[in-house]
């Protein structure tokens, strides 16, 4: 979308901790077609950002190929970002990570990057427990080359041409939770009151976090027939519960009654409380957060919201035995044995 | 005995075993006491893709010269392989020498008249000896060898060193294998004419040289580059580089805490392996690959990226022959256009190649400096020769005051003074640009990175103009590597001849004594002086073209059948084919000095001298 954003910022527009306002997050002007899910969604990170008092500087965006992928350069314009190439964010972000472990990582895909050529890598990212926060942008088709399907598209959902997917489709969400992700969530481009928490939830997580965001593609799949478009997934969408993330620190203020109400504890004292909850479902138990999943599936429903969390999952520098200090940081004398060391090993070969 | 020339400590020993018997390290012990007697041998493997079952052959050159190419002419077959006993037999050099177990009498069809046969009851002496069947095969190798030592006239007292050096902490072990030795000691002794009249004398030729395979060097060179991350995918031949750097790593790199300063990897295939790689070097990491061939094709897209994106990599290639199984342990050095010219679009990419086990070391940490100045992938060609067979080399050495060389990293103390931070501004006019590590600076210093449409500040644009001004600049920069590279050796002050031999990598060895035979050629054919260039990396500089310039003909040596360096010359430097003459071998085998010479001699001596040979 081309237009001219106004440079004029109201003087007394709310500050964060850090004293930056809301457009100090932003990015460069987006060039998705009007209504793009993908820009709510560049929102929703944006107003993470802004209120968990993130450093931009302390972030670093990695992406793939595709519309989606296109999406780092709109939102945190003072963070180093990496358009890679097509399916091989992950490996990218896996490298950086564990060059240094103190940036928060922000890997966005869409369905074509994640569940087709680049399947690969994602799954091997959610076995390492990656670090960071894993987005797809998932819209059910190839935008960028107009339209055909993706692997994500629901068998019998229509294109905007007219042909029906004979294909069954992959359920990425269900996928990552089977591969061991410690924190899955799934949303909807369209409800910014449900992603925001959970993209910062999803920041405080000490491991891989997954979000399977639909986010219709308002040219090439917002057309009826379509299960990826804005009239159907607002009519199919069923939520595990109202759900808020609590920093370290802060005390919880609830409105909601009893038995209705669940908090769950994060690695560093964080909560994510969970409100109005789904029946017979436990955030924190895999078989009940599958189970949840399968059941909304069968009644071709779309289950958004946290589904599984798991606070005790190693992530790959504990797995790794890593220095507490990040790679790039350790001097030439800590990383190079010198010559004195080198004789010992030529004797050793003589 | 024919005129092959064998005589002390001038000969070949090949031992035909059976992979995975043990018979591994017994070979090596044989290798390493002749070494230990101060005397050049040179190792070859000669090994099947598979675990265990097929034949394996072990070949071990012994020269006085200090010749460390594989040779022709098979002196002593060890045969303990029946499945390859017919082959070994034919190998076997009129009038030399075949050694078998002679437990059961040797079928006719093993014989010839014009060798000598020499014939140990070895499993009959181990079935007395050990009740144990894994023990019964694991000692027949070492009475062989004890047998070998006897015919040989090796030092008894050093075979019980190294055994003791093997067995540090299991000293166990060491008495029933010095029994097992004497047990093939004793058996010629009392059987056969010993020693052999080639055999071994103790020298003191090997000085401080070490015994290391390539792979081993590369890993340590790594560990000594300060590389933090390796990201990997397994393939043979390249994959005790990995093994190595781990294991020097654990040895080197663990810090007071019992925290590791390095992690690795091991990817789900090689795509992910370089991803990775870019990943932590953008990132501020030194980080690096091991592969192979095949997983340099898998890696092409990355690697175009890496060139365009101007983000440094260092790839290992460990080079091999052909696709798939069947040959891929065999050595080859058939990747060089493929590593030149990696990926889609106008690519290309700075190459280093080691010819012994020191320059894998030296140069691995010449491809992390070479590949943060210039920012961009550096690929280092090793082959399998080098890289799994052990070699005798120079020892290694690091100079203390060295630093590692980061290339144009601006910190924050830098930013805070500029005005505004352009990543791919050309500032110094030498094509290298200025980059920043992600986190360094609150609020200067980021940028996107992409592939190729933007512009100097990494803004996102189509701009034709800017996609030229951008290409151009990484042009620019890929000449100013020319004169940084790893220079090319010499073998003459100043050309003495019309005539020039070109080589790189493994085929050194052979190409070095080729022009020994060429020069003191006995008796039949002409002398033929040649002046000689190793290349070591890639892009060439002025000193390659004005060597090409300065010869009429010019032979470039190589392992692969289509004369891949050749064509890199001539496209580079523009040089007329019918100048550049290819010597090729690419049947899998190392290149042998004998089959260069004659090549040479083909082209560059009157028809009836060369065949009067």
């Amino acid at each position: 979308m081309t237009y001219i954003r106004p440079t004029f910022r109201h003087p007394e527009l709310p500050k964060n901790k850090l004293g930056y306002t809301l457009s100090y997050y932003e990015g460069a002007l987006s060039t998705l077609c009007a209504g793009c899910g993908h820009d709510s969604i560049s929102a929703a990170i944006v107003q993470s950002c802004y209120e968990m008092d993130i450093q931009p500087h302390r972030v670093a965006k990695l992406s793939g190929i595709g519309c989606s992928s296109k999406t780092p350069a709109y939102f945190l314009s003072n963070s180093h970002g990496f358009n890679s190439v097509h399916g091989r964010m992950p490996s990218v972000a896996t490298g950086a990570y564990m060059a240094n472990r103190d940036l928060i990582y922000f890997g966005v895909s869409g369905d074509g990057d994640t569940a087709s050529i680049g399947m690969g890598q994602f799954v091997h990212a959610v076995r390492r427990n990656l670090k960071m926060v894993y987005i797809v942008m998932n819209n059910g088709c190839y935008g960028l080359t107009k339209g055909q399907d993706s692997a994500t598209a629901d068998m019998g959902s229509k294109s905007k041409a007219g042909s029906v997917n004979p294909f069954e489709s992959i359920d990425l969400a269900g996928l990552a939770m089977e591969l061991g992700a410690t924190f899955v969530a799934q949303s909807f481009s369209g409800d910014k009151h449900q992603l925001t928490p959970l993209i910062k939830a999803a920041i405080n997580h000490n491991g891989f976090a997954f979000i399977n965001v639909i986010s219709p593609c308002v040219t090439f799949n917002n057309n009826p027939g379509s299960t990826k478009s804005y009239d159907y997934v607002r009519q199919h969408m069923e939520t595990t519960g109202m759900m808020d993330f609590v920093p370290i620190a802060e005390t919880i203020e609830t409105n909601y009654s009893e038995g209705t109400h669940k908090e769950v504890k994060m690695h560093d004292g964080s909560f994510i409380t969970l409100n109005k909850l789904a029946q017979n479902w436990d955030p924190t138990n895999k078989v009940s957060a599958m189970n949840a999943l399968h059941a909304a599936r069968a009644k071709s429903e779309v289950l958004t919201g946290l589904l599984y969390f798991n606070a005790e999952g190693k992530d790959l520098h504990h797995v790794l035995n890593s220095s507490a200090r990040p790679m790039n940081t350790l001097s030439e004398k800590e990383l190079c044995p010198g010559n004195d060391k080198l004789k010992g090993i030529n004797e050793e070969l003589m | 005995m024919s005129g092959t020339g064998s005589k002390v400590n001038d000969f070949v020993v090949r031992l035909a075993t059976v992979n995975g018997t043990g018979s591994a390290s017994a070979n090596f012990l044989f290798a390493k006491s002749i070494f230990r007697s101060g005397v050049f041998m040179t190792p070859k493997n000669i090994f099947p893709s598979n675990i265990q079952g097929l034949p394996t052959w072990y070949e071990v050159r012994v020269s006085e010269k200090g010749y460390l190419g594989r040779r022709e002419g098979i002196d002593l077959m060890v045969a303990m392989n029946p499945q390859s006993m017919l082959q070994d037999v034919k190998n076997v050099r009129p009038g030399g020498y075949f050694f078998y177990d002679s437990t059961k009498p040797l079928h006719p069809q093993f014989k010839r008249d014009d060798i000598n046969y020499i014939g140990v009851p070895l499993m009959e002496l181990c079935n007395k000896e050990y009740t144990d069947a894994r023990q019964k095969q694991l000692f027949k190798n070492i009475v062989y060898v004890g047998a070998l030592s006897a015919l040989l006239s090796i030092d008894f007292d050093i075979l019980v060193q190294l055994l003791g050096e093997q067995f540090k902490g299991k000293e166990k072990l060491i008495a029933p294998n010095i029994k097992a030795l004497q047990m093939g000691v004793d058996y010629i002794h009392a059987h056969y004419k010993y020693p052999l009249e080639f055999r071994v004398e103790k020298r003191d030729l090997v000085k401080d040289m070490i015994v290391v395979d390539g792979n081993n060097a590369v890993g340590l060179g790594a560990v000594y580059a300060g590389a933090t991350v390796l990201s990997w995918y397994p393939i043979t031949p390249s994959t005790s580089v990995a093994e190595a750097f781990a294991d020097y790593c654990h040895q080197y790199r663990v810090d007071k805490d019992g925290k590791n300063n390095f992690a690795i990897v091991q990817a789900e295939d090689e795509l992910a392996a370089i991803g990775m790689v870019i990943g932590a070097s953008w990132n501020g990491a030194r980080a690096f690959t091991s592969t192979s061939g095949p997983g340099v094709s898998l890696m092409n897209e990355f690697l175009g990226l890496a060139y365009y994106a101007e983000v440094p990599a260092v790839l290992i290639d460990v080079q091999r022959t052909g696709p798939s199984t069947g040959m891929p342990t065999r050595t080859q050095q058939s990747d060089v256009m493929e590593a030149a010219y990696a990926s889609h679009g106008d690519t290309k990419h700075l190459l280093v190649f080691p010819s012994t086990p020191k320059e894998c070391f030296d140069m691995t940490a010449d491809a992390f400096d070479l590949a943060e100045q210039f920012q961009t992938p550096v690929i280092m060609l090793t082959d399998l020769d080098l890289g799994m067979n052990d070699h005798v080399s120079e020892p290694f050495v690091w100079d203390d005051k060295r630093k590692f060389k980061r290339g144009k990293v601006l910190t924050a103390e830098q930013l805070e003074k500029m005005d505004k931070f352009g990543r791919y501004l050309d500032t110094d006019g030498d094509g290298i640009p200025y980059r920043t590590y992600p986190g360094t600076h609150p609020t200067k210093g980021a940028f996107f990175t992409r592939g190729s449409s933007r512009d100097e500040y990494a803004v996102y644009t189509e701009d034709s103009a800017a996609y030229k001004r951008n290409v151009d600049r990484l042009l620019k920069k890929f000449n100013t590597a020319k004169e940084v590279m790893p220079a090319p050796h010499f073998y003459q002050d100043k050309n003495k001849s019309k005539n020039a031999l070109i080589f790189f990598g493994t085929s050194t060895y052979s190409a070095e004594e080729a022009m020994d035979l060429l020069k003191d050629s006995e008796g039949a054919g002409e002398k033929v002086v040649l002046d000689a260039m190793r290349l070591r990396s890639f892009p060439f500089g002025k000193a390659v073209e004005e060597f090409i310039a300065t010869h009429d003909k010019v032979f470039v040596i190589e392992q692969n059948r289509d004369g891949q360096m050749r064509s890199l010359l001539m496209i580079e430097l523009g040089i007329h084919p019918e100048k550049l003459i290819s010597i090729l071998n690419y049947d899998g085998l190392p290149i042998t000095a004998d089959f260069i010479q004659k090549q040479i001699k083909k082209t560059l001596v009157p028809a009836k001298t060369v065949s009067a040979q």
